[in-house]
């Protein structure tokens, strides 16, 4: 048992209460944390990597960079892209934020590539759920459960996650589109086999890649037309850790997540991503109109500005939505000991 | 007495002739797709309304009666094997497609729907519901989220909860809730996920949204012979390892092919020692280019014998054993027990060998089928239930083969489910605190215990006695074979 592991166990144990980060760089999505957090970043390191198992096992506070760096070597990669908002990062902290990046909308969120973890919950007690393996449906679900939980349910320890070949071949087209072509177009290019990876839409252009075998990926750009596009590395970076200037607006930034099909006028957009799914819009400071337009629409809102308003990190919860999540709280961590300045 | 006083409570919601109390019409429900364990259920109730679903929560919460909700009843692992005491809710009623939505490519569904019948419906716009369980023709939507389903093209495509976007669920008191949503994520925590695969436990499912996919314009396959089963599992992570995750990666061992090709005659080599289906689709391109990847690590691998299915009809053929595998086992078995052990991939050679070593202590023969990409095992024990004490070591050989997938760090359930076959196995995987955990989240629900009651997760007790059984069978004749 790690030094962590064991002051984690032991502060819970005396019932003490304990709040964890991971590097603290998400701050900007997550629930607010004081300055007594402590952070996982000694408990670090990959435990296991078998690249023709398609999997991964590390401790929460490694950093995904050096994740990806012993993935990059097997030509494997994380194929939710996770955003690095610093350079350590880590994976407890992609797990409990849930974020992914543009390659999500062909290849899911890191809800669908976690298949373990271990986690000390109230009690103080480190368990396992999940496993190694791609088939587990023995018991709840306690491993999925703790993404985008924010450490609500528990403080991560390690983490199995599975990992996929890097496409052999990737290329970027670029339209001239109005958001409301740009919907249109990737909703029709959806309905059809194509592998496209990624989709992005700012101030009247659409970028969309796709991966593929080489001559799967030439064959897809000759459906899509389109034009080339240059320094692809820099712009798909930006849009996965939101480093590109789209994403620092004078007023407060909002993401909306909502069912892709939304109408590009429902509310104003400053950016999309995943096909539509994920919107970015700005609200003058203190101004929460966000939350109604994502929830006119069935998704929800959240501010991702650093000086955002507490209140704001997460958009309210149906009533017996509500009640169901405090008593799954309460059922992983019944006396409120983690993260507890989160909670209420 | 007390019988009919609940039966005068929940014909106060709905029709009394949806609620089935003759032994005839009862007798039909006595079990799942595990048909050795029967149980009649006091009461089974047909509603047709989720205010009846509703009515029939509040009135079992009230009366303290036991509820455990069923599909099409072809699950494998007893999870919607009737209480003696308890009310069976069939959803059969809740069978229609209420809206497919071709632009956001989603179907919104009643929990009774057949599997297969969303891809049928939408077949006609290029699109399909993308897992597969090899009872799809029957298995129903809301079984499939009880149990989280699979298939032959997981690896891939994904579980259930991979292609589950949205569920709404009746709770324990009757109370109608969603989890989940059509945008990408939702707020607070992913009761979605929780709620897939928790066995009927947590909720009643009520209505469905699944995501739907674009059918591939081309798939093919190849089936490929190896004369050594390790050879074979090598060659599943050649294949990983040069980057290609194919559509369906199966393996069959000797005795599994026999039975299958007897059954068949899909063309199946008989002398070859394990047999690889390995289909690979997407654009004609891509499938072009992985199949030619595909065929020459096969042939670097030691493959004796290559084939690529020549045309649709014969790729259906091939499939068509690997889809038979059970019935045909069937056919040369009286019975037979069908485990869902998964594994690391690479203790494959280690974990035949040990089971092969089994097979001749229990004296029980076994067929192999395996979901090879992703490890899922499918042991099926051959027995005769008719032969005093074959059904008894049936079990014992497969706890024993649970309790390898456990030791050599895998699960003792892929897709099937733990159910009532396999409460003891949880005992193996899970701690006391971590069993106690699954306990907290099932009273986060369900706070009286009424939903499913003693499925899926063990209570300390039994596993207590669980531990004494082990004892006691190592005074059996194959104390080998007792592991902890």
């Amino acid at each position: 048992m790690t030094d962590f592991v064991a002051e984690v166990s032991a502060r819970l144990k005396a019932g003490q209460s304990i709040e964890v980060i991971g590097s603290g760089s998400r701050r900007r999505v997550g629930p607010p944390r004081s300055a007594h957090a402590i952070s996982t970043r000694s408990h670090s390191g990959v435990i296991r990597y078998e690249p023709t198992e398609l999997v991964l096992t590390a401790n929460a506070g490694t950093p995904l960079a050096d994740i990806e760096a012993m993935l990059a070597a097997e030509r494997q990669m994380l194929a939710f892209e996770p955003p690095r908002f610093s350079a350590d990062s880590t994976l407890g902290g992609a797990v409990a934020s849930g974020l992914a990046g543009p390659r999500r909308v062909a290849m899911g969120g890191i809800r669908d590539h976690i298949l373990g973890v271990r986690l000390i919950n109230g009690l103080g007690e480190h368990l396992r759920f999940g496993g190694e393996v791609m088939k587990n449906v023995a018991g709840f679900d306690v491993s999925r459960l703790q993404v985008g939980a924010f450490g609500q349910l528990g403080v991560l320890t390690e983490v199995s996650i599975k990992v996929l070949p890097v496409p052999e071949v990737e290329e970027t087209r670029h339209f001239q589109c109005s958001a409301e072509d740009a919907l249109a177009h990737v909703q029709a290019w959806g309905r059809q086999p194509l592998p496209i990876s990624a989709s992005h839409w700012r101030e009247g252009s659409l970028f969309v890649r796709v991966s593929g075998t080489e001559r799967g990926v030439t064959a897809a750009v000759k459906t899509l037309g389109g034009d080339a596009v240059t320094a692809v590395q820099t712009l798909w970076q930006g849009v996965r850790d939101l480093t590109d200037s789209i994403f620092s607006p004078d007023e407060a930034l909002w993401r909306l997540a909502v069912p892709p099909t939304t109408v590009a006028k429902a509310f104003p957009v400053r950016a999309m991503d995943w096909h539509g799914g994920q919107r970015w819009t700005t609200a003058p400071a203190g101004d929460l109109s966000p939350f109604a337009w994502a929830a006119a629409v069935g998704g929800h809102a959240r501010c991702e500005s650093l000086d955002r308003p507490t209140a704001t990190w997460q958009q309210a919860l149906p009533a017996g939505v509500a009640r169901l999540n405090e008593r799954v709280r309460r059922a992983m961590d019944p006396q409120s000991l983690i993260n507890p300045t989160q909670q209420g | 007495m007390q019988s009919d006083s609940l039966i005068d409570a929940l014909a106060q919601g709905m029709s009394r002739d949806r609620i089935l109390t003759s032994d005839a019409a009862r007798a039909p429900y006595e079990c799942d797709g595990l048909t050795m364990f029967r149980v009649r259920p006091r009461v089974v109730v047909l509603p047709e309304t989720q205010d009846e679903v509703s009515h029939v929560l509040r009135t079992c919460k009230a009366a303290g009666v036991p509820v455990v909700a069923r599909g099409a009843g072809t699950g494998l692992s007893g999870g919607a094997t009737p209480h003696g005491d308890g009310v069976l809710l069939v959803m059969a009623k809740f069978n229609r497609i209420r809206a497919i939505d071709p632009v956001a490519r989603t179907a919104h569904v009643e929990p009774g729907v057949r599997n297969l019948a969303i891809s049928e419906a939408v077949a006609s716009l290029g699109l399909y519901y993308a897992p597969d369980p090899s009872s799809q023709i029957a298995c129903t939507i809301g079984g499939n989220i009880a149990e989280n389903s699979g298939g032959v093209h997981c690896l891939k495509y994904g579980l259930t909860v991979h292609n589950v976007l949205e569920v709404t669920v009746a709770l324990d008191d009757g109370e109608i809730v969603t989890f989940g949503s059509q945008a990408p994520d939702s707020p607070g925590l992913d009761l979605l996920a929780l709620a897939i695969g928790s066995e009927g436990l947590l909720a009643v499912v009520l209505e469905v949204v699944v995501r739907l996919l674009p059918k591939p314009e081309d798939t093919k396959v190849v089936m490929a012979s190896f004369d050594d089963i390790e050879k074979a599992g090598a060659a599943v992570s050649a294949i990983i390892a040069h980057g290609i995750i194919p559509a369906g990666l199966e393996m069959m061992d000797k005795p599994a092919l026999a039975a299958v090709e007897d059954f068949v005659k899909a063309g199946y080599p008989l002398d070859a020692e394990a047999l690889l289906l390995c289909e690979v689709d997407g654009t004609s391109d891509e499938v072009a280019d992985e199949l030619a990847k595909v065929e020459q690590v096969l042939r670097d691998g030691g493959a004796t014998e290559l084939r690529i299915a020549r045309d649709e009809a014969e790729r259906l053929l091939f499939w068509k054993g690997r889809k038979s595998a059970f019935p045909a086992v069937g056919r040369i078995s009286p019975d037979y027990y069908c485990m869902d052990g998964t594994i690391p991939r690479k203790h494959l050679a280690h974990v035949l060998k040990r089971m092969a070593h089994m097979s001749a202590d229990y004296g029980l023969r076994c067929a192999n089928v395996f979901h090879a990409g992703d490890g899922n095992l499918h042991p099926l024990i051959l027995f005769d239930a008719n032969v005093p004490g074959e059904l008894e070591r049936a079990e014992a050989f497969g706890a024993a083969i649970l309790e390898l997938s456990v030791e050599v760090g895998g699960t003792i359930t892929g897709e099937h489910g733990v159910g009532l076959e396999k409460i003891n196995q949880m005992c193996a995987q899970f701690s006391s605190a971590e069993l106690q955990q699954f306990h907290a989240l099932k009273a986060a629900f369900d706070e009286t215990g009424m939903l499913n009651p003693g499925k899926a997760v063990p209570t300390l007790n039994r596993c207590a006695e669980f531990g004494h059984l082990h004892v006691h069978h190592g005074q059996l004749p194959h104390p080998e074979l007792e592991r902890f």
